[in-house]
């Protein structure tokens, strides 16, 4: 180990000349068991971000950067032995695409001053930073996710739900928990009944879930599942002949292998999303240049243009630029942990930025502050098109129903702090 | 030659009935015991203590208790993960309805209630045996998980279901929560498990653990000889139970800080610890902390020689890893069916001898 860091930090210096340190970046992923399906086309797409920016621009602001990869298996034991074995090197942020293992995270990190970012996961109520200082859920949350999904159904009801029922098939744990609080008070506004249906770990088996669903005929199924979940749960809709475009998953039940394996049965089927689809940007022609056909991608390079890659791209991004904010705010290239943090509560993302990246349109602006460390909630519907093989944006980005929000994430973070002796505040 | 016990004599029955009988086991246990408490509080860093020592401990711990149930008294039972559930779940409960008391009474507490959830589960013992009365703990196992995923007041309705540990101190040290030193981490699940097997050398070795012995031996002619089943057995679930409800409830407290049921406490758990107790030996107080060494320590040295030092892909160092470990359970246990104490007794016995076998 202490050879191969020297060996490293030795290839480091003679290629970068004078700049001696690097930024350490942790890739807590998953590539085996009943979630790598999805773990690994994210974990591609996080490395490969980076990869890219050492290839093309040496780094961020001349700093290289280092990644650490560490198998979790989407377990929390092994999570936190992650955590463990890599904070001592110098790591800057945390990604670890596990709402269990963000939640081992929170106390952990918040005591060692490392930023956590969980893009789209983790605990909602951490988007108010006064609170949970340490750790960000920026663009958007499941509680913002869940009020989208009933937006949308809103629009396609014209309006009224007063008389509709809403199944939600969920994975039994803090991740598919997540969104009965919201779902249950949008319930109490739009007057629709909703029945809940927990699948436990790892989800293969559905059947009873699914005969519910086939007897009561819910008019909208709307499903917070992960890995092997999503595929079985999509086969027994499937199974069962739901009409697809009534059945809407978060966006981590969005990704081309979920649906492929129902083949052109799943046709229909919808998935919120935060950011763009595709592969129609500038900046794939550098990823391909630099990364791809380099030979330097972090997986088999199969997954490029992917649902979850892309995703795993945006976290890569947002976090490079919270260090580029990081950067110019503290006048070094060489930042600390408070610094960053400092960096990502001021990072600002405006369609100039990211069209100057090569990303152009490919999420909504946002802006982070303390007091909001999960952006605007904003988030669009997709929907599966089994003869094109791909999911296509249905919708314009919609902003969730932050009156109904706001006062749950401020009762629950307030309950957090108290719990846990926290003064709230930003200083 | 490497176990002198010439004038090693013994002129009592007490003497003779100790535990480390042999002058050289007996200091080899001083200095461990010394070494654990003098020497590793000292170097002990936060990736020792969470990835390495603590899991050991406590997991040690929970063999020890499947160790009196199983390898004991010949109760099979698969629902240990239920039970540290229920240990992990009082220690919460408590914790939060009762922060003055100190968190050691509170994990005692949660070993009582989970001994008594243990003789509840354990009543059917007295009509079956076997595989069906493993059915019926895997049945427990189920239910307890579900019993805490289904009630909100377990989890004090917290809006994912987690539960997280608040902080509490002992003398004024923080022994829970994140801003925990890895030595009292350390030195809390030391404290436990020294004690508890101490406790369960003398259980086993006194009138309790004879009846147990005889009842998994031979049920029917214990009986007649005046072992009395129901309270043979019904001790046996309670023990057992109580060691496993204070692993459970130092896994949530003092290891994990936040855990949610059915990914800490599944089926998965009451396998790890029954392979525990296997591998490292049924009845035998040595063979559940090897077993436990064994399972917890292997994956982690292989992690880091494959990932750490040999640079080899993170996906497949854990598939090795699976392999491996697999691997050497089953040469394990065709080279030794009883386990890793039944190794070094075999061991101890050549070396008293060598080099002179007769």
């Amino acid at each position: 180990m202490k050879l191969r860091l020297a060996t490293l930090a030795l290839g480091a210096v003679l290629a970068a000349g004078p700049a001696l340190a690097e930024l350490v970046i942790p890739d807590l992923s998953y590539r085996t068991g009943p979630y790598a399906a999805n773990g690994i086309p994210f974990s591609d797409g996080y490395q490969d971000y980076f990869t890219l920016l050492n290839e093309r621009d040496g780094g961020i602001g001349g700093e290289r950067i280092r990644l650490i990869e560490c198998e979790t298996g989407y377990n929390t034991e092994q999570g936190v032995e992650c955590y463990e074995s890599t904070k001592g090197e110098g790591t800057l942020v945390y990604e670890p695409l596990s709402t269990g293992i963000t939640y081992q995270l929170i106390p952990k990190a918040s005591a060692d001053g490392i930023p956590v970012h969980t893009l789209g996961y983790g605990r909602t109520s951490a988007k108010n930073g006064a609170v949970f200082r340490w750790i960000f859920n920026y663009p958007a949350n499941y509680w913002d996710g869940a009020s989208v999904a009933i937006k949308h159904i809103l629009d396609q009801e014209g309006g009224d739900l007063s008389d509709k029922t809403i199944a939600l098939v969920y994975h039994n744990s803090a991740y598919g928990k997540e969104p009965i609080r919201t779902l249950e008070e949008l319930a109490k506004k739009h007057g629709y009944s909703l029945t809940l249906l927990p699948v436990d770990h790892p989800g293969q088996e559905q059947k009873s879930q699914w005969l519910q669903i086939r007897r009561e005929r819910p008019d909208y199924v709307i499903m917070w599942g992960w890995g092997v979940m999503n595929q079985v749960a999509i086969q027994e809709a499937v199974n069962i002949r739901y009409p697809m475009d009534h059945f809407i998953g978060i966006w981590w039940s969005g990704s081309e292998n979920d649906v492929k394996p129902a083949g052109a049965a799943a046709d229909g089927y919808k998935a919120l999303t935060f950011h763009n689809l595709g592969d129609d940007y500038p900046l794939y022609d550098d990823m391909r240049k630099y990364v791809l056909d380099a030979g330097k991608v972090a997986g088999a390079g199969d997954n490029l243009g992917t649902a979850l890659y892309n995703r795993g791209m945006y976290a890569a991004m947002l976090a490079a630029e919270a260090i580029k904010t990081a950067q110019d705010m503290a006048g070094t290239s060489q930042i600390t942990r408070a610094q960053l943090r400092d960096g990502m509560e001021n990072l600002e993302i405006t369609e100039e930025k990211m069209a100057a990246l090569g990303l152009p349109n490919f999420g909504p602006e946002f802006k982070v502050t303390c007091e909001n460390h999960g952006g605007n909630g904003f988030a669009a519907v997709s929907q599966w098109d089994a003869a094109a093989g791909e999911f296509k944006l249905i919708t314009d980005y919609m902003q969730s129903d932050q009156e109904v929000l706001a006062p749950l994430i401020e009762e629950d973070s307030m309950a957090y702090a108290k719990q846990n002796g926290i003064e709230p505040g930003c200083n | 030659m490497f176990y002198r016990e010439a004038g090693d004599f013994k002129t009592s029955y007490v003497e003779d009935g100790q535990t480390f009988p042999i002058k050289l086991d007996r200091y080899a246990y001083y200095v461990a015991l010394a070494v654990a408490f003098g020497v590793i509080p000292f170097l002990i860093d936060d990736y020792y203590a969470n990835a390495v020592l603590v899991p050991f401990l406590i997991y040690a711990i929970a063999a020890l208790g499947l160790n009196i149930l199983t390898g004991y008294c010949g109760q099979v039972s698969l629902g240990t993960g239920g039970f540290m559930a229920v240990g992990a779940y009082s220690v919460f409960k408590l914790m939060t309805a009762f922060p003055d008391v100190n968190i050691l009474v509170h994990v005692v507490l949660a070993g009582i209630i989970t001994a008594v959830v243990g003789v509840l589960f354990g009543l059917p013992s007295l009509r079956i045996k076997g595989f069906y009365l493993a059915v019926a703990t895997l049945a427990a196992q189920f239910f307890l998980v579900w019993l805490f995923n289904r009630v909100p007041w377990f989890y004090n309705y917290s809006a994912s279901g987690q539960i997280s540990v608040p902080e509490r101190s002992v003398a004024g040290i923080i022994v829970t929560g994140p801003e925990t030193t890895a030595w009292a981490k350390y030195l809390v699940c030391l404290v436990f498990l020294v004690v508890l097997a101490w406790l369960a050398r003398n259980l086993t070795r006194g009138t309790i653990g004879r009846s147990w012995m005889a009842i998994r031996d031979m049920d029917i002619a214990a009986e007649i000889i005046g072992v009395n089943p129901l309270k043979a057995k019904l001790t046996a679930f309670a023990v057992s139970s109580f060691f496993i409800g204070i692993a459970g409830a130092l896994f949530f407290a003092v290891y994990l800080g936040a855990a949610e049921v059915g990914e800490a406490f599944g089926i998965s758990k009451s396998f790890l610890i029954l392979f525990m107790v296997i591998i490292g030996g049924l009845g035998s107080i040595f063979g559940s902390m090897a077993g436990a060494a064994f399972l917890v320590l292997l994956p982690v040295m292989l992690k880091n020689v494959l990932v750490g030092s040999l640079g080899w892909a993170t996906d497949l160092a854990a598939h090795l890893e699976l392999m491996i470990v697999g691997g050497l359970i089953i040469v394990f246990l065709i080279a030794e069916p009883h386990g890793i104490a039944q190794l070094w007794r075999l061991a101890k016995e050549k070396l008293r001898l060598w080099p002179f076998p007769y």
